[in-house]
C-alpha cells in the first residue's frame, strides 16, 4: 500500500487527476458564481429594476478558479507532500552532527567578525560615517542578543514562559539612572548593583508566581511587566513619570578617560583626535559585546552544572524532577533570578547608552520581541538566539533603508510604514519553514563516550 | 491467619498506619495499614481502580493523605513521617524513590544526563550551590566524575551502557522502563517504589526485570514496594503481598497465602458474595492442611 503511494510520488505529477480536479472545481465555482456574479440587479433610466446578464464574467472567473485548482493539484500539492515526506524521514545522526559542526564554525567566525566589526566599519565609512553602523546596528543588535540570551535561561532552559521580561530591563535601567544621578556612582559600581536589584525583583515576582504553570504564568508575568511600567509612569517623584529621566551620566573608560566633551580627560582630546561621538559608540559596542559574551559564558557554564541540568529536566518533566528530590520552586527561582540579572545588566547599559530613560522604552512590545527572538532562535540554543536577534533587530533596521522601493511603488511609498507588516510576514514564513527555530538540536551537557547531538523532535518546550 | 509477628512487622522500613485518602466524596483509600519489611520485595496488588497508585502518591508525598501516618526508617536510623514532608524532601531526606505508571523520563536528555539529574542534590553541594562551580573553584569536577561512574554502574546493570549518549526518548519501551528504575536508584534510595514496572513488557523482558529487581535487593540492599498486575513478577519475586480492593485491604501475607485467599480470588475474578462463601468453604476443605503451615 505504502509502496504504491511512494511510486506515485516518485512518478511526480498525475495530470489526469489534476485535470479532473480542475474541471470539477470549475463547475462548482460556476454553480456558485453564476447566480452571485453572473446575474446583477440594477436600475434603468426609468427607475425600473432590471436583471443584467454577466454570465460571461462568471464563466471567466470559474475558469480562473478551475485553472488555479489544476495548478495546485498538479504542482503545489505534490511538492508539499514530497517536502513533508522528506522532513518526516528521521534525520540521521550524521546529518545532525554536520549541522552541529556548521553551528560551531559559525560561532567562531561570528565571534571574530564581531571583534573586528567596528574596525572594519571605520575603515570603510570613516570615523563619522561609522556611527550609524556601529550604534544603530551593532550596539542595538547586541543589546537584544544579550536580552535574548538572558531570557533564554528562563524560557529556553527552564521552560518558563515569561512575557514580562522587559520589567527587569526597566529595573536595571532605572537603577542605574537614579543611583547615578542621585549618588554620583560610576557605571562600573552600578552595573552589578543593577543586576542584583533586577535579580531581587525576579525573586520577589517569582515567589508568588512560580506555583502557576503554562498560560497562567505567562499572564501573570505579562501583568507584572505592565505594573512596573505603570508605577514608573505614575510615581512621578521617584521616576519622573512619563517625562522620564534625562542627562544620565555616560560610561567612563574605568574612570581613566571620559567621553564627556567638557571633561578634561576627554578621550578624543587625550589622544589628539578630532572630536566625535563615534569613539564613545565604539567603546559602547565593545562594552555590550563583552557583557553579552559574559552572559553566554555564564550560561554555558551553568548548563554543565547540576543547576543547569535541573533546569532542562524541569522543562522536560517537572513531576519527575520532584520525585528525584529536586526542589522545583528553588530551581525555578534561580532561573528567574539569573535571567532577570542579565536583563538588569542590559538595562543599566541601555540607560547609560541612551542618556535618557522613560517608561516608553519598556512597553510590552519589547517583551514580545525578546520572546520572539528566543522562540525564533530555537529554545535553548545560544547561536540560534544570536542569529534570531540579528535577523529581527537588524532586519527591522534594514527595512528603514529600503528607499529603492520608492522607484517601484512611486514617490509616496514609505517603506518605514510597512516594516512591521513585512516583519510579521517574515516571522510567519520562518515559523512554517522551521517551526522549532533556527537551531532546534540540543547539545548534551555530559557524555560517556561521544557527544551526540540530540534531535529537536525529542526535546520538550516545557509547559510553563 | 496467624497473629504471630511477621518478618515485615518486626523490622519494617516503612509502616503505613490507618491511611485514608478522600477526593471530595470518593474514598480512594480507606483505613489502610501495612508494613514494608527491610530488604523485602513487597507487592501491592488489586483490581483496576483499587487505589494502589493513590497509596503510592501518598507515600511519595505527591498527595497529602486525609488521615493516617506513614513512618519511613532509612538505614541511617532516622525516622521520617512522610505525610508531613513535601514530595522532594521525601525523595531527598526520607530516601524514597519512585517510578511512574506512564514513564516519565527526560526524553530530550541523554541516558547519562537522566542519571546525572537523579544525583542532583549531592552534585549541587559539590558545586558549592552553583556559585563555586561557575567560578571553577572546589572539587566539582571530581565529584562529577564520581557521579558519571555511578551512572555507568547503573547503565551496565540495566544493559544500556552502549547507548549512554543517546537521548532517552529514542529508547524502546522496555529499555525506558529499565532506565527509569536506574534513574530512581541513582538517588540512593532505601525504598524503591515501582508503579507497574512490568506493564507493556514481553515475557523475556519481564524475566529480565525480575532479575534486575532481585539484584537491586541483594547488591544494593534497597527494599522494593511495587504495584503490579503481572502475576509472574508478583508471585516470582515478592516476599510479601498486600491486596487492595476499593481502597480497603483484603489480604496481607506471603504470595502463597494471598494466592489462595478466597477474597483475593473473588476480587480478581469478580464473583458474587454468596459464591465467595461457597469458595471459602471449598477452599477450607481443600487447603486445610496448608492453612496450618502459615
Amino acid at each position: 500500500m505504502s509502496s504504491v503511494v511512494k511510486s506515485k510520488d516518485r512518478a511526480g505529477i498525475d495530470f489526469g487527476r489534476a485535470l479532473k480536479d480542475g474541471v470539477i472545481i470549475g463547475i462548482i465555482a460556476f454553480a456558485l458564481l453564476g447566480p452571485l456574479v453572473g446575474l446583477k440587479t440594477d436600475q434603468n433610466m426609468a427607475n425600473e429594476l432590471i436583471l443584467q446578464n454577466r454570465l460571461g464574467l462568471a464563466a471567466i472567473l470559474s475558469v480562473i478558479v478551475g485553472v488555479g485548482r489544476f495548478l495546485l493539484s498538479a504542482f503545489v500539492y505534490p511538492w508539499i507532500a514530497a517536502r513533508g515526506n522528506r522532513s518526516k524521514a528521521a534525520v540521521t545522526l550524521a546529518e545532525l552532527e554536520a549541522r552541529a559542526r556548521v553551528t560551531r564554525g559559525l560561532s567562531i567566525t561570528g565571534l571574530i567578525f564581531l571583534f573586528v566589526y567596528p574596525i572594519l566599519i571605520i575603515s570603510l565609512f570613516g570615523v563619522q560615517g561609522s556611527i550609524k553602523w556601529v550604534d544603530n546596528y551593532g550596539v542595538q543588535i547586541l543589546i537584544y542578543v544579550m536580552l535574548g540570551w538572558g531570557l533564554n535561561i528562563v524560557i529556553g532552559l527552564a521552560g518558563l514562559l515569561d512575557l514580562g521580561y522587559v520589567a527587569f530591563y526597566a529595573v536595571g535601567a532605572y537603577s542605574y539612572a537614579l543611583l547615578a544621578i542621585n549618588f554620583h556612582l560610576s557605571f562600573w559600581v552600578l552595573l552589578p548593583v543593577a543586576g542584583i536589584l533586577a535579580a531581587f525583583w525576579g525573586i520577589i515576582l517569582g515567589f508568588p508566581v512560580l506555583r502557576l504553570r503554562g498560560d497562567y504564568l505567562a499572564i501573570v508575568t505579562l501583568a507584572f511587566g505592565e505594573i512596573i511600567r505603570l508605577v514608573l509612569i505614575n510615581w512621578k517623584d521617584f521616576s519622573g513619570g512619563s517625562a522620564g529621566i534625562s542627562s544620565i551620566p555616560k560610561v567612563t573608560m574605568f574612570g581613566i578617560y571620559s567621553f564627556d566633551v567638557s571633561a578634561p580627560n576627554n578621550f578624543a582630546k587625550a589622544f589628539h583626535l578630532a572630536a566625535s561621538s563615534a569613539y564613545y559608540k565604539v567603546f559602547l559596542y565593545y562594552l555590550i559585546l563583552l557583557l553579552a559574551l559574559l552572559t553566554a559564558f555564564i550560561t554555558i557554564r551553568l548548563r554543565r552544572l547540576p543547576i543547569g541540568r535541573a533546569w532542562e529536566a524541569l522543562r522536560e518533566d517537572e513531576v519527575a524532577c520532584r520525585s528525584l528530590g529536586i526542589n522545583t520552586t528553588n530551581t525555578k527561582l534561580t532561573a528567574f533570578a539569573i535571567g532577570a540579572m542579565f536583563g538588569g545588566f542590559a538595562g543599566s547599559f541601555f540607560a547609560a547608552r541612551q542618556g535618557f530613560v522613560s517608561p516608553e522604552s519598556f512597553i510590552f512590545m519589547e517583551s514580545a520581541v525578546i520572546v520572539a527572538i528566543v522562540v525564533l532562535g530555537g529554545m535553548g540554543s545560544m547561536i540560534g538566539v544570536a542569529l534570531a536577534a540579528v535577523a529581527m533587530i537588524g532586519g527591522t533596521e534594514l527595512l528603514r533603508e529600503l528607499d529603492f522601493l520608492k522607484l517601484v511603488f512611486g514617490k509616496d511609498f514609505n517603506p518605514d510604514q510597512y516594516r512591521m507588516l513585512l516583519f510579521g510576514l517574515a516571522m510567519v514564513i520562518i515559523m512554517v519553514w522551521k517551526p522549532r527555530g533556527f537551531v532546534s538540536a540540543r547539545q548534551p551537557t555530559a557524555f560517556l563516550f561521544k557527544r551526540k547531538t540530540v534531535s529537536g523532535d525529542l526535546v520538550k518546550e516545557g509547559h510553563g | 491467619m496467624t497473629t504471630s509477628l511477621r518478618k515485615w512487622d518486626s523490622d519494617p522500613v516503612l509502616t503505613v498506619e490507618h491511611l485514608t485518602m478522600r477526593f471530595g466524596g470518593l474514598v480512594a483509600v480507606n483505613d489502610l495499614s501495612f508494613s514494608v519489611g527491610r530488604g523485602d520485595i513487597t507487592a501491592l496488588i488489586g483490581p483496576n481502580g483499587a487505589g494502589k497508585t493513590t497509596v503510592f502518591n501518598c507515600i511519595t508525598g505527591f498527595y497529602k493523605p486525609t488521615t493516617g501516618m506513614m513512618s519511613m526508617r532509612p538505614r541511617d536510623g532516622s525516622v521520617h513521617l512522610l505525610e508531613r514532608l513535601p514530595d522532594f524532601i521525601v525523595a531527598r531526606k526520607a530516601k524514597v524513590a519512585r517510578t511512574f505508571q506512564n514513564i516519565r523520563l527526560f526524553s530530550g536528555m541523554t541516558l547519562l544526563e537522566n542519571l546525572l539529574v537523579a544525583q542532583h542534590n549531592p552534585l549541587m553541594i559539590a558545586s558549592g550551590m552553583t556559585i563555586l562551580g561557575v567560578l571553577g573553584i572546589g572539587g566539582y569536577k571530581a565529584k562529577e566524575r564520581e557521579a558519571i561512574e555511578r551512572a555507568r554502574y547503573w547503565l551496565d546493570k540495566i544493559g544500556l551502557s552502549g547507548r549512554a549518549d543517546d537521548p532517552a526518548g529514542d529508547l524502546p519501551y522496555g529499555a525506558q522502563r529499565r532506565l527509569e528504575i536506574a534513574r530512581a536508584m541513582c538517588t540512593g534510595p532505601d525504598l524503591l517504589c515501582l508503579d507497574e514496572p512490568a506493564a507493556g513488557l514481553n515475557p523475556r523482558e519481564s524475566a529480565e526485570l525480575n532479575s534486575l529487581l532481585l539484584s537491586i535487593r541483594e547488591q544494593d540492599g534497597t527494599s522494593i514496594l511495587l504495584i503490579e498486575h503481572d502475576m509472574s513478577v508478583v508471585m516470582g519475586i515478592s516476599d510479601h503481598v498486600v491486596v487492595l480492593e476499593y481502597g480497603t485491604k483484603i489480604a496481607d501475607g506471603t504470595p502463597t497465602e494471598t494466592r489462595n485467599d478466597p477474597r483475593v480470588i473473588a476480587a480478581y475474578l469478580g464473583v458474587d458474595d454468596e459464591e465467595v462463601e461457597e469458595i471459602e468453604h471449598e477452599l477450607d476443605e481443600v487447603t486445610g492442611s496448608e492453612g496450618g503451615r502459615a
